[in-house]
């Protein structure tokens, strides 16, 4: 998402043009006809699409949650069993719960740390003038790389017992451990490696630092407010819709990670379960298992999981979240 | 006491810096160092450099090299490119420019897609795309691009054609042109960084994409350089992290080249003002 802000600058300015003559222009009956043709003409390919990639596999999927449908034996031996499926995983599916428990505490953690992490570099290099651009770019680098395959092997590599993260501690004369295969710890090295990507939102964050008025500045200067008053009474509030875009952004993002966790349980969501998302237990039950009916159902309460989440992120964004624009 | 704050600020950014790209010049440093000294070290630089891990994990899969992973990769990620750069291009005009019925209650059905997670998706498509039998073959990776599946780039673009002046459409009609001639005579070239960072964002996004790669391509030949890689993790033995950071090297090269000339891009489009010819 760092690109609609990353993109910007390279946008061309337009020059200006004379402005229009008053008066709409005319716009005869067959023209608007053959623009609306036109619209249909331009838009189909994404209406088939919208069609056939998503609206009907979301229904089929639906309607393979409520059957026992495996992609191997043919559709004849398809049967309806209604709510089963949504029944076994809340009742009989401890992975399911455990899932849940990761996700949640991966979510819970990881996601303010990014975000704080993000912002605190955005306030350091708003101030900088010099190699802006060149700070910027190199923070923003781990984004583009952080969720690849090799990122995730880098990571192995480096927490495993003799890996370098280790070796580092030595030099302090702490004794290391097996961070990648150790229950207590895989998770937070996944969170570490999310983190490390704080540079998309904190690109975000820098343009929106960029569009608060130096003016509010200079008045609380002038009223004698400390920094840190000024912190907390213009930056944050001027800077709240970004910081809710951000949230959004990064919750939807964080809940959806896949390959690090997979990559680095090489697919079991191990040491004992302890980096099972929610996604490796749906991969798991749809690809390794073949349960697909069964898979569609935990995708089903995924969707409705993440529809709630945007939904609560709206409703109280409202109490905090502040429009300059005085439509609060 | 400015000054003092100044050098503070700039040794915390360079501290956070040394953190950041860390990992990433560790990587590059160990994929030059010997079996011996790749693991247990914290050293960036390589005692004596050797070159054994890029041919050793060149070969490392029995029968297919990395060659073919690249291939694959390639041929997947620039169809990808060229896929989401029209039909996204096409979509954000209709939005962006033509007035049709339901335009409105569309946009919001596309801006509601940007939302829907891929692990929802992911098994129904499965089931369709193994009905038409296009598993293990490229094409569930390609041909739904065609169809404007990607939603966050028909944003972009809208978001960018709407910057583009109207008058210029409305120049264009008066000389005769229809929505067709227009789209193609002056949003076409006007579009052209828009396509850009489609085109670049796509390229990485499907460079690293490992989800849906590791769910239709199930043989080893059709693999694609991130699933190829998944396998050096299967034997665990220390022999092995040599040619996999060496591998690991190889695959964020393009990624990083892309980088490289987006920046430049960049600060380029920066100092364009105008009209880009």
């Amino acid at each position: 998402m760092a690109l609609t802000t990353a993109s910007r600058p390279a946008l061309p300015v337009p020059a200006p043009a004379p402005p229009p003559a008053r008066g709409r222009r005319k716009k005869n009956y067959a023209s608007r006809r053959s623009e609306g043709l036109a619209g249909y003409v331009f838009l189909s390919p994404w209406l088939i699409g919208l069609m056939a990639i998503t609206a009907f596999p979301m229904l089929l999927s639906l309607y393979l949650s409520f059957t026992n449908y495996d992609v191997l034996s043919s559709w004849e031996f398809v049967e309806w069993v209604g709510f089963d499926n949504y029944k076994k995983i809340f009742t009989l599916d401890p992975t399911f719960w455990q899932s849940v428990r990761v996700t949640l505490t991966f979510g819970l953690i990881a996601i303010p740390l990014k975000l704080a992490a993000s912002l605190g570099v955005a306030l350091l290099l708003n101030k900088e003038r010099r190699g802006v651009g060149l700070f910027r770019g190199m923070f923003y680098l781990p984004s583009l790389l952080g969720g690849s395959v090799a990122l995730a092997l880098v990571w192995v590599a480096m927490f495993n017992r003799e890996g370098a993260f280790n070796a580092g501690l030595s030099l302090f004369g702490i004794e290391g451990n097996n961070w990648i295969n150790d229950p207590d710890w895989a998770l937070s090295t996944l969170m570490v490696l999310t983190i490390w990507q704080f540079g998309a939102p904190m690109v975000i964050f820098l343009a929106g630092l960029k569009q608060v008025p130096t003016e509010l500045y200079e008045a609380a200067q002038v009223d004698g407010a400390s920094k840190t008053r000024q912190f907390f009474h213009i930056t944050l509030p001027m800077l709240s819709p970004v910081i809710f875009f951000n949230l959004l952004l990064e919750t939807i993002n964080g809940f959806q990670g896949f390959t690090s966790a997979f990559v680095i349980s090489n697919g079991t969501g191990g040491p004992l379960g302890s980096t099972k998302l929610y996604t490796l237990h749906i991969y798991d039950k749809a690809f390794t298992d073949f349960q697909m009916g069964y898979a569609s159902a935990l995708a089903w309460i995924f969707l409705a999981a993440i529809g709630l989440i945007t939904i609560v992120f709206f409703s109280t964004g409202k109490f905090w979240v502040h429009y300059s624009d005085g439509e609060n | 006491m400015a000054r003092v704050r100044g050098w503070v600020r700039v040794l915390a950014l360079l501290g956070v810096l040394a953190i950041v790209l860390y990992p990433l010049i560790w990587v590059l440093g160990s994929s030059l160092k010997s079996p011996t000294e790749v693991s247990s070290n914290l050293s960036i630089w390589p005692q004596e450099l050797t070159w054994s891990n890029y041919s050793d994990g060149w070969s490392y899969i029995p029968g297919v090299s990395f060659g073919r992973f690249f291939m694959n990769s390639i041929v997947i990620s620039l169809a990808t490119v060229v896929a989401n750069a029209i039909s996204c291009l096409v979509t954000a005009y209709a939005f962006a420019r033509l007035r049709f019925w339901g335009r409105k209650g569309y946009f919001a059905l596309m801006i509601a897609t940007l939302l829907l997670p891929g692990h929802v998706l992911i098994v129904p498509q499965y089931v369709l795309f193994s009905e038409f039998g296009w598993i293990d073959t490229p094409l569930p990776l390609i041909l739904p691009k065609l169809l404007a599946t990607e939603a966050f780039f028909i944003f972009l673009m809208v978001q960018f054609m709407r910057g583009i002046p109207r008058e210029l459409d409305d120049a264009a009609k008066i000389d005769g042109c229809d929505p067709y001639r227009t789209f193609w005579h002056v949003i076409l070239p006007l579009s052209r960084p828009a396509l850009i960072t489609t085109a670049i964002f796509s390229f990485i996004w499907t460079w690293n994409d490992f989800f849906t790669q590791l769910v239709y391509l199930p043989s080893v030949p059709s693999y694609t350089v991130p699933v190829a890689l998944r396998l050096f993790i299967d034997s665990s033995g220390q022999t092995s992290i040599g040619p996999m950071l060496a591998m690991s090297v190889l695959s964020l090269l393009p990624v990083f080249l892309f980088f490289l000339g987006f920046q430049r891009f960049l600060v380029q489009g920066i100092n364009t003002s105008g009209l880009k010819g």
